[in-house]
């Protein structure tokens, strides 16, 4: 007998009792939780957005579409980066005033290659307000999985308020599961020490997250800075 | 310290000799009250946690009731996304499989996400006597497995260990398996989260192969879910070319949306957090991105008989937040090693003695390391009456009867061991239908009180060692009654 014969025999066997006309699916689960916590706007959503990425120690600058290559080269400047991997489909306008070398992510390029680029330039899916997580679905501006992963520097840029959602219910209602999904919420950390949280483990150490776009423009740079 | 838990013995056993040791009590004390707290306050944030609840409750109640159905729906979705489902009824089994599968790619390493499935079944070791080596790459089950350790916490393994104690050991045991610790390694958190950091890039950086446990399964979709905070998860899963996920059968949830309600439970109860840092969701193989190839080898190893047991399968719910470990009082004293199982705390005592069986000495001990204080049951995310299972588990330990064991109905002898208390319970029987009896044994009882030892001889010595012995009263209730009509006339 094979093991999936046995394992399903054993069940079958173990839910006997069972009744062949048990409460469906749709019955036996009720959905009586919140579609989100509390009630916002668009632009309270945003800032809530703002402040939870913050609270889990990324850096949050906002700024107007106009603007965001400034901010792109500004990041990139600060950081002193060398070189920045581009995801295939990423707006060519977003990298236009820095002059910081291009690294495109090739089939034939190991992870190896990757680690020693500084920096990664990447869009995203869908942000969770009320969380404070990015979704990367591996669309062309976000390129595979292994970019964001492994430069130590990772610059998301999220267009607000277009792909903010409040919570997690409405984000998985966006997202495609064909697709291979990263959700980030900070930089990489750890609770593994005496389980008191440490930022910076194996993923980037540093995620700083570009809003453009959006009402209510505030002067560009950081406004709202972590640590 | 061997790496395995065989042959251990029972919990009194070794918790006796664990709350002696001042350091890991310290180390215990520290962590789970750094968690309790901010637990707490991550789940006051949702106004809806008691109905999230009772949802997570729900959708895995239901999938355990259909386990069959949804299990091979999952095997149907994941096999049209490319990926290859095996089924492993055994512990040996499913190292079988995956010492087949790495050996087919001609690789002798591979790196580890961390996962308790492949703890459970000793895979490391497995994989070791086939010449295979695993790495782990979560920082605490590096700390256990460059200390030649065993976990002691479901979430944080290393949790009995201090930040001093794991600097000694990335400084001893790092240069043996790799890039050793940087020169003048301090014991302050990010310096040692990055002596892990260098030291294990290299590995994955040249891993073909990668090991992984998942959080969920979607049957509709056929999506893998496994949520983690480092990096190491993304790594793992990403960078080989070949992926082998080992997960338990209870791991499946029907439909996609289902995960709305554990991607919100799960984090605020295993590390109080919102959301932790790093989830990932992959379905089947993507052309290219991610490994080219995708097994998923579904365990059994005791499941299927935890199932056939319609008050302890509610075990199977676990979702491995830890909360309940982090919470309870025997737990934080006695430490996760005298559980005898990867699967310590409140949790771990109703999990292992079904996985396992009640047979050997600690698992017939487990249902007994409580004190049924129920704090497990109030934070656990998915609403498993813990108390309730070890009651159950307790009165089979000690009744015997039927019970399913490898797919097969057997009959439980008593366990040894349990006389006294079964004489004292027919004795009570006997008793409690007589009633001339029991109120000549109360008058009895009540006139000769000032005899009463303070402590019980033989047996119940142990007992009394720990407790007061309850008082008996100058007059039975039941004369009192009588006397005073109900107390009316002491009232007067």
């Amino acid at each position: 007998m094979s093991g999936r014969e046995r394992i399903l025999g054993r069940v079958q066997r173990a839910l006997a009792a069972v009744p062949a006309g048990d409460t469906p699916y749709e019955q036996a689960v009720s959905r009586d939780y919140l579609r989100e916590h509390g009630q916002r706007t668009v632009a309270e959503a945003v800032d809530l957005l703002a402040e939870n990425l913050a609270d889990y120690r990324a850096r949050v600058h906002r700024c107007s579409a106009g603007e965001l290559p400034a901010v792109i080269a500004g990041l990139l400047a600060a950081r002193t980066s060398a070189s920045v991997l581009v995801p295939p489909g990423l707006d060519e306008g977003w990298l236009a005033d820095t002059q910081v070398t291009r690294v495109a992510d090739l089939a034939e390029s190991g992870a190896r290659e990757l680690d020693g680029v500084d920096s990664v330039v990447t869009a995203c899916a869908v942000a969770i307000a009320e969380t404070g997580t990015l979704v990367l679905d591996g669309g062309p501006d976000q390129g595979r999985r292994r970019i964001s992963l492994v430069p130590d520097h990772h610059i998301c840029v999220v267009r607000v308020p277009e792909q903010v959602v409040s919570s997690v219910p409405q984000a998985l209602g966006r997202l495609d599961p064909t697709r291979p999904l990263t959700w980030i919420s900070g930089p990489s950390a750890t609770s593994d020490i005496e389980l008191d949280r440490v930022e910076g483990v194996h993923g980037p150490r540093t995620l700083e997250v570009v809003l453009v776009g959006g009402p209510g423009q505030e002067p560009p740079g950081s406004v709202a800075g972590g640590g | 310290m061997s790496g395995t838990f065989v042959g251990m013995p029972a919990f009194p056993k070794a918790a006796h000799d664990a709350v002696r040791d001042g350091t890991l009590r310290a180390n215990l004390r520290h962590a789970t009250h750094t968690i309790r707290a901010k637990r707490a306050k991550a789940v006051a944030e949702v106004s809806d946690w008691a109905a999230l609840r009772e949802a997570g409750k729900q959708i895995k109640d239901h999938t355990l009731r259909h386990l069959d159905e949804y299990l091979v729906r999952l095997e149907q979705s994941v096999t049209a996304a490319g990926g290859t489902v095996h089924w492993a009824a055994d512990a040996e089994e499913a190292n079988r499989i995956v010492a087949g599968l790495i050996r087919a790619t001609g690789e002798t390493e591979v790196v580890k996400v961390k996962s308790m499935a492949t703890q459970e079944i000793g895979l490391n070791e497995a994989l070791l006597a086939e010449g295979i080596h695993a790495y782990e790459t979560d920082l605490a089950e590096l700390i256990v497995q460059l200390g030649k350790d065993r976990p002691s916490h479901i979430l944080v393994p290393a949790i009995h260990r201090n930040r001093g104690e794991i600097r000694d050991i990335f400084r001893a045991e790092m240069g043996a398996w790799g890039r050793p610790a940087p020169e003048g390694l301090t014991d302050t958190p990010a310096e040692l989260a990055e002596a892990a950091r260098l030291h294990l890039r290299e590995k994955f950086l040249r891993a073909k192969v990668g090991v992984s446990g998942a959080n969920f399964m979607v049957a509709e979709t056929g999506t893998l879910v496994v949520v983690e905070s480092e990096g190491n998860g993304r790594m793992c899963l990403t960078l080989p070319e070949t992926l082998i996920s080992v997960v338990g059968i209870e791991k499946v949830v029907p439909t996609w949306r289902d995960l709305e309600v554990f991607l919100q439970t799960l984090p605020r109860s295993s590390t109080a957090e919102r959301m932790n840092p790093y989830t990932s969701m992959w379905t089947g193989t993507t052309h290219t991105d991610g490994p080219r190839t995708f097994h998923l080898v579904l365990l059994d190893n005791g499941r299927t008989d935890t199932l056939a047991d319609e008050v302890g399968r509610q075990a199977l719910r676990c979702i491995r937040c830890s909360a309940c470990l982090n919470v309870c009082p025997v737990y934080e004293r006695a430490g996760g090693h005298a559980y005898g199982s990867v699967y310590p705390g409140p949790i771990g005592a109703i999990l292992s003695p079904q996985l396992r069986g009640t047979q050997s000495e600690i698992d017939a001990s487990l249902p007994y390391a409580s004190s049924l204080c129920g704090a497990c049951y109030e934070v656990c995310p998915v609403a498993i009456d813990i108390p309730e299972v070890l009651v159950h588990l307790r009165e089979r330990v000690v009744e015997g009867g039927p019970v399913v064991r490898e797919g097969n109905k057997v009959v439980l002898r008593p366990a040894k061991g349990h006389a006294a208390e079964r004489a004292a319970l027919r004795a009570a029987r006997w008793a409690f239908s007589r009633p001339g009896a029991l109120r000549a044994g109360q008058r009895l009882a009540s006139r000769t009180r000032r005899l009463h030892p303070r402590t019980l001889p033989g047996p119940g010595r142990a007992w009394t060692g720990t407790r007061e012995l309850p008082t008996v009263p100058a007059e039975p209730f039941r004369d009192w009654w009588q006397r005073t009509q109900g107390g009316k006339k002491e009232a007067e």
